[in-house]
């Protein structure tokens, strides 16, 4: 009984697990790993195998004598050393951050409104949210690219405006700005869902309760709903905040030369630059990044309900 | 409800679905517009659909999209559900990390240790790494769906069935499988739309030669923008839009279940 319950056991999460660490933690390791190599005379990695100079057979080349020249953490000190990669990392945390912020800012007065709707409207209104992020993620960034564009009527309304104030004329595609728009806006169903789906959850009886105890409107709001609502802020932040650090396309689409991230260096670490073990190193201090933001949203959330409770 | 605050709320929540719907809609209003620059209305024309499908380029990598979607979200499918069964089932450690570590990282990071991996296997890039990349993110997309799905399933009717004399594989079957099967669909159906708009994994392992929809519209975007793109973007949605009906039909609630 207990081996056939093994064996099946087996049967269901082996596939899955052989095909995940084949094709995701086997080439995660390698990459990781390569950050302590040195590239190639022509690019990417210097090989760790070659032909026998005796033998003419494939052997390991690095051994316990020479693994010094193969094995090094130059990369790492190359990274600590030069401040524009520093400044870079810093430059694309504050990108995610306001990224996150701006999102907050548009999705709590919907997240609320969906939450307080009647119940046959509810699903309607989420779908409404979530209709426009299955489409394209290219075609999405596009269509900004379309509104920003120097000849569009966003461009000539903006300018007309600002030239009375004598700021005129402005580009909008290809800056910063640009970044931070598309950014919100493919990041935006990410920081609605779970905060709606935290605010339904609410005891309307504790904001009456606090009515009835002489709170002001913004009292009820910042004493009862927004630290019950961290939970969901925080989960919607993390939703947000990671990929939005990593992105490579909206910088490289719509960001011209000031709107580049840390996603835009790591790719042209890979494929313009061919230095395979720098761009590695840049990878993982990404995902530590990544690594602690999550971990510090996942203790504030807690926190958050803690405090809340 | 104090009128006056839903009536802020109101315009707040109105200002923000059309800041998600505009710029949409001025694509598809753009796919009709006569005029080479995406700029100012000139009149309304439908050539820029005549010249898309007269784009073999742009034809050929739509029909590449649809047959690594078909095949991939198949094979993605059918790990994911077994993935959804065992983390619903078993207690496993390595397997969840393994199944939800790929969502949560950035994307460019899973690109680019493919990218390595099929470099160090000599593995000549094309077709094949796209499907076996695109399979590698969508399993975890389609065991969430699933998982979901088992834990609202009334676990006492596999019990009555078991019961009754069915043998494990019977009542799996017989009575989880139905139940779960809209769950599966809606997952395969997230599969094919995940591996179809792919670009950031496609794009590192495709190779010189492949090409798929989104790499031929971002190489557009980098190089010449003309209102194809518009047409093409517009027919992208339609298609989107009617697989998300489809879902809707299967498999109620489907939507709600994987996000």
């Amino acid at each position: 009984m207990t081996r056939s319950k093994n064996l099946a056991k087996w049967l269901i999460s082996g596939p899955p697990l052989l095909y995940l660490i084949f094709f995701f933690a086997i080439p995660t390791a390698m990459m990781a790993f390569a950050a302590f190599r040195f590239p190639g005379d022509y690019g990417g990695l210097m090989p760790l195998f070659g032909a026998d100079p005796q033998t003419g057979k494939q052997v390991l080349l690095v051994n316990s004598h020479n693994w010094h020249d193969y094995l090094t953490l130059d990369n790492f000190a190359r990274f600590f050393q030069e401040a524009v990669y520093i400044e870079l990392f810093i430059k694309s945390f504050g990108y995610a951050l306001l990224t996150t912020l701006l999102c907050l800012l548009a999705s709590y007065p919907l997240a609320w409104l969906i939450a307080r709707s009647p119940k046959k409207w509810r699903d309607l209104l989420v779908l409404l949210v979530i209709l426009p992020f299955w489409s394209n993620f290219l075609i999405r960034v596009y269509a900004w690219m379309i509104i920003l564009g120097p000849q569009g009527y966003f461009a000539k309304l903006v300018n007309t405006a600002l030239g009375f104030i004598g700021i005129a004329p402005q580009q909008f595609l290809f800056t910063p700005f640009a970044v931070i728009i598309v950014l919100v806006y493919v990041h935006l169903p990410f920081m609605v869902l779970p905060l709606y789906a935290n605010l339904e959850k609410h005891d309307m009886a504790l904001l009456d309760a606090a009515q009835d105890l002489g709170a002001s409107r913004w009292q009820r709001f910042w004493k009862v709903t927004w630290p019950l609502s961290l939970p969901g802020v925080y989960a919607g932040a993390a939703l947000v905040f990671i990929p939005a650090l990593g992105i490579f396309a909206v910088p490289d689409l719509v960001g011209g030369t000031d709107g580049i991230m840390i996603g835009n260096l790591i790719k042209q670490q890979f494929l313009d630059s061919r230095d395979w073990p720098f761009g590695s190193v840049l990878s993982i201090m990404l995902t530590l990044s990544v690594l602690l933001m999550a971990g510090l949203m996942a203790v504030l959330g807690r926190g958050g309900k803690r405090n809340a409770l | 409800m104090h009128s006056k605050q839903s009536k802020w709320l109101w315009a707040a929540s109105l200002l923000v679905y059309a800041f998600l719907y505009l710029p949409l809609v001025i694509v598809v209003v753009y796919s009709f517009n006569d005029s080479r620059l995406n700029a100012e209305w000139v009149g309304f024309t439908t050539k820029w659909y005549g010249v898309l499908f007269a784009d073999d380029q742009m034809l050929t990598a739509a029909r590449n999209s649809l047959l690594i979607g078909l095949v991939s979200s198949i094979f993605a499918t059918f790990f994911g559900t077994l993935a959804g069964l065992a983390m619903y089932k078993y207690k496993l450690r390595l397997l969840p990390i393994l199944v939800l570590t790929p969502i949560a990282i950035p994307e460019i990071l899973m690109a680019l240790s493919l990218l390595m991996f099929f470099v160090a296997l000599n593995f000549t890039m094309g077709y094949l790494s796209i499907g076996l990349a695109h399979i590698a993110f969508s399993i975890g997309f389609v065991a969430i769906v699933v998982r979901s799905r088992l834990q609202g399933m009334d676990e006492s009717l596999v019990e009555a069935a078991r019961d009754l004399g069915a043998g494990p594989l019977q009542a799996f079957w017989r009575v989880t499988f139905p139940l779960i099967l809209p769950g599966i669909i809606a997952g395969a159906l997230m599969a094919f739309t995940l591996s179809i708009d792919d670009f950031v994994i496609t794009y590192f392992v495709a190779g010189a030669g492949a090409s798929t929809l989104p790499l031929q519209i971002y190489s557009m975007l980098k190089i010449a923008v003309t209102p194809e793109v518009n047409a093409i973007s517009s027919l992208l949605m339609l298609l989107t839009l009617a697989l998300i009906v489809i879902a809707a039909k299967i498999a109620p609630g489907a939507l709600r279940a994987s996000h």
